[in-house]
This record gives C-alpha cells, structure tokens and sequence, in this order.
C-alpha cells in the first residue's frame, strides 16, 4: 500500500467523492489501485464515499485467496478503512442479485462510532438501483475506475 | 472554469490517452484552465520520452509535453504507479539505483495526494481510462 | 444538479452502456466516444433503447469517434446530437459532474 502522505495543501475545502468501482480485483489493477487514492484521500480529511456495482461487487467478497495466482490479497485492506474514517461503502443490490451473490458473501466491515461509545457500526451499505443513482447524484466528484 | 483530468490509460493500446489530449487542448482552446492532468494506472506510460513510435503516427507523449510546454501545463504522473512501470525521474533513478531516468519533459513524478487534491480544487475532473 | 456521463465502450462489448442508462437521473446528459459511438447506431441491436433514452434524456455522440468508424450523423438514431472536443468540454462545463462509465 502506498504511504500516506500528509496533505500539500491547507486548506477548508471538504468535497463530497465518491469512488464508483466496477470491475473484479485482480483482473486488472484497477480495483488496488482506486483503493490506494481511497486510503490517501484519507489525509485530505474529505468526505469520502466507495461505490461498488457491476462486477465491481465481487472485491468486497470473502475469502479471497490469491495464493495460486502470486498476487498479493488486498481485501483485508477494505477492513482497515474504518480507521481512516472511512464508512461509506455502498453496494448495489441488482449487481450483487444479478451475479447470484447475497449481502453474507460479502466480507463484514464495520467503523467505531465515535458518538457511540466507538460502537461497531456496519459500514457496507447495500442499497437499490435507484437509491445509487441518488446517492452519485449528491456528489462533488465522482472518481471511476 | 478550473478542469482536473485523469488519464488511467497508457497510450496506443487504448484510446483513452488519445481522447484526454483531444480534450485537454480543446478546453485549453476555449479559455479555459487545465489545473493539472494526473496519469495514473497505466496511464504513467505517456510520460517516458523513450518512446519512437514510427513516423507516420503520433507521438503522443512528444504532444503533451509540446502542450505543457505552450501552456504551462501540470503534468503529473503517479509515483507508486510509476515505480511500478518502470517511469523514473533523476531523482528516483537515483535512489532505486537505476542507471537511467525516462521521464519526458514537461511530466513530473509525485504522490498521488496530487490526485485528491485535483478531486478538490478543480470544478470539475473527467476521467479518461478503459 | 445533473451528471455528464460518458461511455467508451461499445456495447457488444461491454456492460458500461448499459450501466450508465441505468443510472442516469433528472437532468443527465449521456455522450459517447471511443468505441461507444458503435452503440449509436441506427438499426443496431441498441438502437430502441437508446432512442427510447433520447425522449428524456440529452444523448450525444462525439463526431470525430463516429467518423473515425466509417459513419455520420446519418447513421445514428434519430434525437442524438452530434459534438466535436470543444463541445464535449462544454458539455462537461454545463453540467454539475462528469461519470466515466469505463
């Protein structure tokens, strides 16, 4: 994983990104490496959102297992991001039925609610087609990979 | 207005590299601000001045650099992604004990916090890639 | 508030088109380049859906990808719009973000 950098710049600005992942891990690099500007985006104290849709879905699933294949396995990393402050992680619903997956398939990431007592919170979010569509429309940016 | 662009895509496998310097220019052409283009993914493969690509085609990094060069243009290519690739400037040959640096003139090699922080200062980023 | 979305593959390739239609939203505008001008194509496979997205939505296709490929403004379905690079950056400035369907 790449290091975290402290901001370059000061500044007040807070945008609302949204990262739209849509392809399967390991296929191509694209997966790792949006999840590397996630973990970076951290530094920059923005309000920062994952989106998982199409075969997308399928970098949140458990137990992958990248032993016979020499790649490294970077999903744990998707676990650690609740210590980055990142909690929003949505998941389309029609994707995940659509490739015959459930919401158990997908490994459990969860946050520590500050204003709870740091009480574990769900931070995968499933949610429609619709809601989806909502959701992208409320951001500054939307960063595809 | 104030544009970001993200180019994940290395040059002549795909067009993407193509589109984002089409684009770039254009906007450039119509007054308006190109606030950084970062190359990432493959992507960091437009910023190697090694490439000879036959006469008769287009040499797009030699066009990109011509561009930064006319317009003060801020061409960054990612580190990490870079390393990766085989992209190095003198600095990082140097440290990782390569006998030769690639990069092409008007690019240069930094973090990807110079992605976010396009994501934050441009109005808007368009996202070029495969 | 309305999203740019673009789409660059075609559509026999690849699911993007599709999935951009499916996400579009009031105000969204959908523009194809690269190898997403073939799913413009009058008479293709393609070519109700998108004309049934035309009614609501502003589709475009980027001239010179389409020319690129052997076709015109003739060739595409009827309520799309034909842009060059300068009206694609226009289009991007128009609207409140842009959506790479890649």
């Amino acid at each position: 994983m790449a290091d975290v950098k402290p901001p370059e710049i000061a500044s007040n600005i807070k945008k609302k990104l949204m990262y739209v992942n849509r392809k399967a891990p390991y296929g191509t690099i694209y997966a790792l490496e949006s999840l590397e500007v996630v973990l970076i985006s951290a530094a920059f104290e923005q309000d920062v959102s994952l989106a998982f849709l199409d075969d997308g879905v399928y970098q949140l699933m458990k137990g992958q297992n990248t032993s016979g294949i020499g790649m490294k396995n970077f999903s744990p990393t998707f676990k650690a991001l609740g210590d980055y402050e990142i909690k929003k992680l949505y998941v389309e619903k029609e994707s995940l039925d659509e490739r015959g997956l459930k919401p158990d398939d997908l490994m459990e990431i969860s946050y520590e609610d500050e204003d709870e007592g740091f009480a574990k919170k769900p931070s995968v979010r499933i949610v429609n087609r619709s809601e989806l569509t909502q959701i992208m429309a409320q951001q500054d940016v939307l960063l595809n990979f | 207005m104030k544009l970001g662009i993200l180019v994940n895509e290395g040059p002549y496998t795909h067009q993407a590299s193509d589109s984002a310097y089409h684009f770039t220019k254009a906007a450039l052409e119509k007054g308006h601000e190109i606030f950084r283009v970062f190359f990432y993914n493959d992507g960091v493969n437009n910023g190697t001045r090694l490439t000879v690509p036959p006469q008769d085609d287009r040499n797009l990094q030699k066009a990109w650099s011509e561009l930064a060069d006319k317009h003060k243009l801020d061409l960054v290519v990612c580190i990490a992604a870079a390393q990766r690739r085989g992209i190095l400037d003198q600095d990082e040959a140097k440290r990782h004990g390569k006998n030769v640096d690639n990069i092409a003139p008007g690019f240069r090699i930094s973090g990807l916090g110079q992605l976010v922080e396009t994501a934050m200062i441009a109005e808007r980023l368009v996202v070029f890639g495969d | 508030m309305s999203t740019l979305h673009t789409v660059n593959k075609s559509p026999f390739e690849r699911s993007a088109f599709i999935s951009a239609l499916n996400h579009l939203g009031p105000g969204d505008a959908l523009l194809m380049i690269e190898d997403g001008v073939v799913g413009a194509r009058k008479a293709s496979a393609f070519a109700g859906l998108l004309e049934k997205t035309a009614k609501n939505f502003s589709v475009y296709v980027l001239g010179p990808d389409l020319a690129a490929r052997g076709m015109a403004e003739k060739d595409v379905i009827q309520g799309a719009r034909l842009v060059d690079y300068g009206g694609f950056v226009d289009l991007v400035t128009e609207h409140d973000r842009t959506q790479a369907w890649l």
